[in-house]
C-alpha cells in the first residue's frame, strides 16, 4: 500500500470538494435540514408518548446515527460515481494503484465527507433541542464506528454493482439505504415489526445498533452484547463487500466495463 | 533495438463473439507503431488489454520485458494513455489535475515536472484554468500532460488528435516525434488520420475484425497494394471481405 497514491486520490476528492461552494453547501444542508426536522417530531412525540416521555432525545439522537450511516453510504458512491460522471474512471484504472489503495483512499474521503455535514447537525441539536448526542457516552463512538463500517459496507457493495454493471446500476446506490432501512429499526424496537421481517433485521448490524442506543437512552444501561453483534455482522458484510469488491473488478475486466464505463 | 511491447498471440471473447482473434505483434524502443482499423475491428480491446483494463482470453502480454498479468502495478507505473473519450476531472484546476495524477503515479519532484511539461506543451497559462473551461485543443494538451507526468517507457495513444485543428494538430505530432525521439520511448498510435500515420510510424498494423490483415512500413504498404498513399490502402483493406478473414 502506498500512502503517497492512498493521498493522491484523497486529494482529487478534496479539490472538488472545497472547489465548489454548492458541494459543500449539499454536505451541510441536508443533515441540518433533517436533523431540525426530526428534532421538531421528536419533541412531539416526547410530550405526547409514553414511550418516549423519558428520553427527549431518543428520535433525534437515532435520527443523527441514521444519517451518519446514510452520508457515509451515498458519501462512498458519490465518489466511486463521481469518477463514472466526469470519464476519469478509465485514467483512474490505468494509474497504478492497488484496488486496496483506492478503497482506503474513497474510506477515508467519505469519512471527511460524512463529518462535514454531520458535525454542524449535531452543534445545532443542543442550542435548538437542548439535546447532545453526547448522552450516549463513550459507546457512542462505537455505535458510530459500526455504522461507518457498515455505511461504508454498502458503499463498497453499490461499486461493486457500478463495476460489474456499470452506469446503469446508478439508481441501486440511491436506494440502498431506503430498501434497509425499514429492517433497520432506526426509530421504532424490533417487536413492531413482523416475526418474518424480524429474523431478517436480525441479520443485519443496524438493530443491534439503534436498540442498543435507545437501551443507553432510556434505561440507562449497556448491553455489550448488541455491540458485539453489531461488530460480527458487521465484520461479515465488510469482509464480503471486499470480496465481491474484487470478484466485480475481475468481472469488469472480462466483460470490459472498464474501458466503457461512462458511455 | 529492445521490445518494449511483446504481444503473443492474444485472443478476447465477449461470450461468443471474438473481439480479438489472437494477434501478436512488438513495438520496438524509440518507435511509433501504428494501429489502424475500421470501427469495430479490435483497436481499442486491444490497447485496453496493453493497459491491463481487459483480461485477455488467452496469449501474452509482455511491457518492459515484464508479464502484465503478474506485474500489473509495476508496468503501469511506466505506460500511460490518452484518449479522446476520457478526461480529467472537469472541476478541478489543471495544476491540481496534474498535480494528482503526479501523486498517483508516485512522481518525485512534482512541480519540476509540472514545470517542465507546461513549458513544453505550452499549458503554463493553462495552470490555474479550470479543467472543465478549457477548449479541445487546450483540453488535449493537459491530457497529454498527465500522460508524460510519470515518464513513460510506453504511450498509447488512441486518436491523439481528434477533434483539433490543423495547428494544434500539428503541435501535438511534432511534439510527440521530438518526445519520443528525445527519451526513446515506444509509442502505439490508433488513429483515422491516414496523414498523421504515415508521418508518424515506422511501421503499421492494419486490423479487421479481429485480426492483423497486414503489417509494414506505411510505403511498403502503400507499393505492395499499388495505391498512392495510406488512406487508400486503408479504404481497400477495409472494403475488402473474405480474403483477409
Amino acid at each position: 500500500m502506498s500512502l503517497t497514491r492512498i493521498y493522491g486520490l484523497f486529494l482529487r476528492h478534496f479539490y472538488l470538494i472545497t472547489r465548489s461552494f454548492p458541494r459543500v453547501l449539499d454536505l451541510v444542508y441536508w443533515p441540518s435540514i433533517q436533523i431540525t426536522l426530526w428534532g421538531f417530531i421528536s419533541n412531539f412525540f416526547a410530550t405526547h408518548t409514553t414511550y418516549y416521555n423519558n428520553a427527549v432525545g431518543v428520535i433525534l439522537t437515532c435520527a443523527i446515527l441514521y444519517d451518519f450511516l446514510f452520508r457515509t453510504s451515498i458519501g462512498f458512491n458519490m465518489l466511486f460515481l463521481e469518477e463514472i460522471w466526469s470519464r476519469n474512471f478509465t485514467n483512474l484504472f490505468i494509474a497504478p494503484m492497488r484496488i486496496g489503495e483506492i478503497l482506503t483512499s474513497l474510506v477515508i474521503t467519505a469519512l471527511i465527507r460524512s463529518l462535514i455535514g454531520l458535525v454542524p447537525a449535531i452543534l445545532l441539536t443542543s442550542p435548538l433541542f437542548g439535546i447532545s448526542i453526547l448522552d450516549l457516552g463513550v459507546f457512542l463512538f462505537f455505535l458510530f464506528l459500526s455504522l461507518y463500517i457498515f455505511g461504508i459496507t454498502l458503499g463498497i457493495l453499490v461499486s461493486s454493482g457500478l463495476l460489474r454493471f456499470g452506469p446503469s446500476f446508478e439508481n441501486i446506490a440511491w436506494s440502498t439505504m431506503f430498501l434497509l432501512a425499514p429492517f433497520g429499526c432506526i426509530y421504532y424496537p424490533i417487536e413492531t415489526l413482523p416475526e418474518i421481517f424480524q429474523k431478517i433485521a436480525y441479520l443485519l448490524p443496524l438493530v443491534y445498533i439503534f436498540e442498543e442506543a435507545r437501551n443507553i437512552l432510556i434505561n440507562q444501561t449497556v448491553n455489550i452484547e448488541n455491540v458485539y453483534y453489531a461488530f460480527m455482522w458487521n465484520a461479515f458484510y465488510f469482509s464480503l463487500s471486499i470480496a465481491l469488491f474484487y470478484y466485480s473488478f475481475d468481472a469488469a475486466k472480462n466483460k470490459g466495463t472498464l474501458i466503457n464505463m461512462g458511455e | 533495438m529492445k521490445n518494449l511491447i511483446e504481444v503473443q498471440n492474444i485472443k478476447k471473447n465477449y461470450g461468443k463473439k471474438e473481439a480479438v482473434k489472437g494477434i501478436s505483434f512488438n513495438v520496438e524502443e524509440d518507435e511509433i507503431l501504428g494501429l489502424l482499423g475500421p470501427n469495430g475491428s479490435g483497436k481499442t480491446t486491444t490497447i485496453g488489454m496493453l493497459l491491463g483494463l481487459l483480461k485477455p482470453t488467452s496469449g501474452q502480454i509482455f511491457i518492459n520485458n515484464l508479464k502484465l498479468e503478474e506485474n500489473r502495478i509495476q508496468i503501469l507505473e511506466k505506460i500511460n494513455f490518452i484518449s479522446p473519450y476520457i478526461e480529467l476531472p472537469k472541476k478541478l484546476t489543471v495544476k491540481q489535475n496534474l498535480y494528482v495524477y503526479s501523486k498517483l503515479y508516485k512522481v518525485k519532484n512534482i512541480n519540476e515536472r509540472i514545470e517542465y511539461l507546461s513549458e513544453k506543451l505550452r499549458i503554463g497559462e493553462l495552470l490555474n484554468s479550470i479543467t472543465g473551461e478549457l477548449s479541445s485543443g487546450q483540453k488535449n494538451r493537459v491530457s497529454l500532460a498527465k500522460a508524460l507526468v510519470n515518464e513513460p517507457k510506453v504511450l498509447l495513444l488512441d486518436e491523439p488528435t481528434a477533434s483539433l485543428d490543423p495547428e494544434v494538430g500539428d503541435f501535438v505530432r511534432t511534439f510527440l516525434e521530438d518526445y519520443k525521439k528525445e527519451k526513446k520511448i515506444s509509442i502505439l498510435l490508433a488513429s483515422h488520420n491516414m496523414n498523421e500515420v504515415t508521418r508518424l510510424c515506422k511501421s503499421v498494423l492494419m486490423m479487421k475484425n479481429g485480426e492483423i490483415i497486414d503489417q509494414g512500413k506505411p510505403e511498403d504498404l502503400i507499393a505492395k497494394h499499388g495505391r498512392t498513399n495510406l488512406e487508400e490502402v486503408f479504404l481497400k483493406l477495409s472494403r475488402s471481405n473474405s480474403e483477409f478473414n
